[in-house]
This record gives C-alpha cells, structure tokens and sequence, in this order.
C-alpha cells in the first residue's frame, strides 16, 4: 500500500519501556482474549447438564482434576482484573483521572483489589 | 446532510462506519455484565460439587435463569465486540479481516444460542417430564 520511505518510525515495542498503565493496558486485551475462550467451557458444562446425569457426573469428575482447579482460578483472576480495568475505563470515559499520579495509583489499586475479590472468591465459596 | 463524496459511499470508507453503536454497546454489555458476574461464578462454583437435581433447581428458579440467559446474551455479545477491535487492531489485509470478524460473531452468536437452549430447555423439559410420570 505505502511507498517505502525514510521517515522515522516511532518507537518500536521492543525499544520502549511500557508503564504500569501500558501493562495493565495490554493485560486487559490478553485477559479479555482468554476469557472470550473460557466461554467455550460455560457451554460444555452447559451441555453436560442438558445431557442428564451421566454426563453431569462426567463433567464434575473432570473438573475435580488439580489441573483444572488452577484453571478456574486463572480463570476468576482473569474474570475480575478485567472487570476491575473496565470500571477504570469507565473512569477515563467520564474524563477523570489522566494525569500521572492518579494513573500509577489506580492501576496498583485495580491489581490490588482484584487479587482481594479472587480471593474471596475461591476461599470462601 | 451528507457531505460524503459518491466514491467514498461507494467504497464504504471513511470514519468508524458503525464504531459509535459499537463502542457505546460494548460500555453498556460491559455495565450490565458487573452484577451479572454474581450468577456467572455462583454457577460455575455449584457445576463443581452440586448434585445433579441441585443444579437444576437452581437453574430453573426465575431468578436464576433470568440472570443467567442475561449474563450469556452480554457476555457472549461483548466477547464478539471485544474480539472484533482485536481482529481489526492486527489484521491489515481488508479480505481476512471481514472474513474473521464474521466467523468470530457467527461463532459467539452460535455457541451462545446453544447454551441457552441446552442449560435452560432440557432440564426444563426432563423435570416436566419427570413431573408427568
């Protein structure tokens, strides 16, 4: 499409120290990913059940293995940050909260909080 | 008023096209699916241990099923959304990308029907009949 030029590029990726923001950022989009994937299983536990309680059993005896425990926990950790950095965006839809302090503070304050709910979560469920 | 030359209508270029209903449904599925979470995890907490006849008295209850068939059409809704700005993001050739954001909304719209229609209508269906026997 574009003709080969000398112009300079901006920084590449590689080259360019992300802040905590910008990590956060690109969590976000990972976790969103994964997550959109996990949905994949809300269905096969959905057909287990539909299947009656053959396959119901089925379901559970596999989800009793180590392997997929910690997957559920990714899974809920994954679920909340997503939601933590979702009410941020909000915050930034409203037009709050740009400048530098308040950007480095929320960002600890959402990995904060959403280990806190993860937690929960799974301790006392 | 439209401004827009005839070439560029023709082409269907130019600004988001549909990017504002996109972007604002994303915000709205978003909001929605922050107390819908609540049915999700519960769900998923009692699919692990729950008896059978449990997790089917707790899908049927109204509450329950009307929460749950909520957070599917959100959740599944925004996943696509979310997908789609992924695919456009990295995806340069025009061809691959129409053709992967379509797989990815036909996919989610799919999956989703099918979990309704098998979480919800067969337990429903088997306790009736049961009930009938």
């Amino acid at each position: 499409m574009s003709p080969p030029s000398n112009r300079p590029t901006s920084p590449h990726l590689q080259a360019y120290k992300l802040p905590l923001t910008g990590i956060i950022s690109i969590s976000h989009r990972i976790t969103g990913i994964l997550l959109s994937g996990g949905l994949v299983f809300f269905v096969a536990i959905m057909l287990s059940i539909a299947g009656g309680k053959q396959s119901y059993g089925d379901m559970q005896a596999l989800t009793s293995f180590w392997l997929i425990k910690l997957f559920y926990g990714g899974f809920c950790y994954a679920l909340v940050f997503h939601l933590c950095h979702g009410v941020r965006h909000f915050i930034w839809d409203a037009g709050k909260s740009f400048d530098r302090d308040a950007m480095d503070r929320y960002a600890l304050l959402e990995l904060c909080i959403s280990l806190v709910i993860t937690v929960c979560i799974l301790l006392f469920t | 008023m439209d401004y827009r030359t005839p070439l560029a209508k023709v082409k269907g270029l130019g600004s988001a096209k549909t990017g504002t209903s996109h972007w604002w449904m994303q915000r709205v599925t978003a909001l929605v699916l922050i107390p819908l979470s609540y049915w999700i995890l519960t769900f998923l907490n009692l699919s692990f241990h729950a008896s059978y006849q449990h997790i089917v008295a707790w899908l049927i209850a109204p509450v329950n099923t009307v929460c749950l068939i909520a957070w599917v059409i959100a959740a599944f809704y925004h996943a696509s959304l979310g997908l789609q700005v992924v695919i456009e993001d990295y995806v340069a050739a025009v061809g691959i990308k129409i053709i992967a954001v379509w797989t990815v909304n036909i996919f989610f719209l799919h999956v989703g029907a099918v979990s309704i229609g098998s979480g919800f209508s067969y337990p429903i269906n088997r306790l009736a009949y049961v009930n009938r026997l």
